[in-house]
């Protein structure tokens, strides 16, 4: 049946457009930013926890 | 909600985004989980028969409740993506936590393949039922991996929003089809007085259906990857994690009472969607369609909770330094771990095209095993190291040790229990581990930054 020929077709298609512009946006994103900002994260502690401490720090 | 901040040194920082809430979590860890109720779980029933898919489904089911429990408090104070890695690095070791970001990457990763398969399968399927024959599953597995990846490169708010829609969905259709078999009436839809027969290959067959057991929970300690993007993690993660556990265990019950009450044990043991057999069984054309989209959201969603997960670890291991540092970007628009996602798309691509359903998902439930394994072990240590006068927990699990010491001991059984009917994958994933940790210390540890590794602020632990 035509039909599910042309959805294998369109699947291909939109999936190979969707991975062109997750890779572009990522090559364009990686020129544009300086490498030390992009991999700059830091773990952290909850803010809940912390504002817990905080109160019965007060106290 | 954090965008990038400054800090003492005037460096600027991107951070990800805390946009979560509890529903959330629950949708990931669900969402993870719940395609195992649409299938799979029955394979524990071709051998314990009913009875022994019961057994397994609850005894699995404590083995996850201690999971659930266990992860909750630590995560509740470990706020951290990487999750059980994360913990790892905090309360064992390096060596464990290489060892537990490679079962975290592996089980999420194989699972979002075999989800992908299973998607692919079932619009090959609803093609031959309109007439075309031999529809190729592959377009619409790696449409499933593109647009999920595209979804998770995006924000993780849309990413478990629609895991959160689609997941509530699935899992009313198995209320609707529980619903639909008349339980007020028992005898008129379900036969269960005819179809529950005795053990059929006895104890040792109920052993051996644990390993399938595992199908109803996989993947719900998938819920503390979120605790960076969750707010107040303290609190949301244990919510969104013991409602999750919880409805887990109601949706694995009714699947179990639904499924063998129509359907005899010899054909059910080797159905391949068994709820939808059902609905087709009750003979409601509506129950069917909503049987079948309910299976297909369930598949996307699992797939979509993993791709979430899977990232999340392999970008702390790249943050950290226990894989190139490069992994450990963050999206400035986005904020998301975009390198770590984009990287995993060709390696679940590779392995959702091997076609071989069952041997990925075994290697996905001993990554899981292994990490369940861990968790036992690094709980005993957290309360030792840090008992609960020590540091703050947004929760504290309640008859420590019990539920670590029964979540080994269950392990145990399940390793078991794999080995009688996967022993040679068993020991070739061990052997897989083993050689991956030579690596990790013979070459890579020596670009581990070990004075950056422990970042909570927590006082120096007892004994040290």
């Amino acid at each position: 049946m035509i039909l599910w020929e042309v959805l294998s077709y369109a699947a291909w298609i939109v999936s190979g457009l969707l991975l062109l512009w997750i890779v572009v946006d990522a090559i364009n994103v990686s020129r544009e930013f300086d490498e030390e900002l992009l991999v700059s994260s830091r773990e952290g502690a909850d803010e809940l926890l912390e504002q817990i401490e905080q109160e019965e720090g007060a106290r | 909600m954090t965008a990038t901040s400054t800090t003492a040194e005037n460096t600027q920082r991107i951070s990800m985004l805390k946009v979560l809430n509890p529903f959330h979590v629950w949708a990931l860890g669900v969402g993870i989980v719940l395609v195992g109720e649409f299938m799979g779980w029955n394979f524990s029933v071709a051998k314990g028969g009913a009875y022994g898919a019961l057994i397994a489904c609850w005894v699995i089911g404590l083995l996850y409740s201690c999971v659930a429990m266990i992860d909750s408090e630590v995560t509740s104070t470990v706020a951290a993506a990487g999750g059980q890695y994360t913990q790892a690095k905090h309360i064992i070791g390096p060596l464990m936590a290489f060892n537990v970001g490679l079962y975290l990457v592996m089980a999420y990763t194989m699972l979002e393949a075999a989800d992908a398969l299973i998607v692919g399968d079932l619009m090959s399927a609803v093609a031959a039922a309109t007439g075309y024959e031999g529809l190729s599953p592959q377009p619409f597995v790696v449409l499933t991996i593109a647009f999920l990846a595209w979804l998770n490169y995006r924000g993780v708010f849309m990413t478990l929003t629609l895991n959160f829609v689609i997941t509530l969905f699935a899992f009313m259709a198995i209320i609707a089809l529980f619903v639909g078999t008349d339980p007020l009436n028992p005898g008129s839809v379900l036969k269960h007085s005819d179809l529950l027969t005795e053990l059929p290959y006895g104890w040792i067959g109920v052993v051996a259906a644990l390993q399938f057991g595992m199908w109803y929970y996989l993947g719900i300690e998938g819920t503390c990857q979120a605790a960076e993007e969750v707010r107040s993690a303290g609190r949301a993660i244990p919510l969104g994690t013991i409602g999750g556990i919880l409805t887990l265990l109601v949706a694995a019950t009714l699947t179990w009472y639904i499924s063998t009450g129509l359907m005899p044990w010899q054909y059910l043991g080797q159905a391949t969607t068994p709820l939808y057999d059902a609905a087709s069984i009750i003979g409601n054309p509506s129950l069917q369609v909503v049987l079948f989209i309910g299976t297909m959201f369930a598949a996307i969603a699992s797939a979509n909770g993993c791709i979430n997960d899977a990232a999340r670890a392999w970008f702390s291991m790249g943050r950290d330094r226990y894989m190139p540092t490069w992994f450990g970007a963050i999206h400035p628009h986005y904020r998301t771990p975009f390198r770590s996602i984009i990287f995993l798309i060709p390696i679940a691509v590779s392995f959702a095209f091997t076609g071989l359903l069952d041997q990925v998902i075994t290697f996905s439930i001993l990554s899981g095993l292994l990490g369940y394994t861990f968790m036992s072990i690094n709980m005993i240590k957290f309360r030792k190291m840090w008992p609960l006068d020590v540091i703050k927990r947004g929760y504290i699990h309640p008859f420590h040790p019990i539920p670590a010491l029964v979540l080994l001991g269950l392990c145990s059984v399940v390793y078991f229990a794999t080995f009688l009917g996967y022993g040679a994958s068993l020991l070739s994933i061990m052997a897989f581990y083993i050689v991956a940790s030579v690596w990790f210390v013979m070459r890579r540890y020596q670009f581990v930054k070990r004075g950056d590794q422990f970042t909570m602020p927590w006082p120096r632990p007892k004994g040290y």
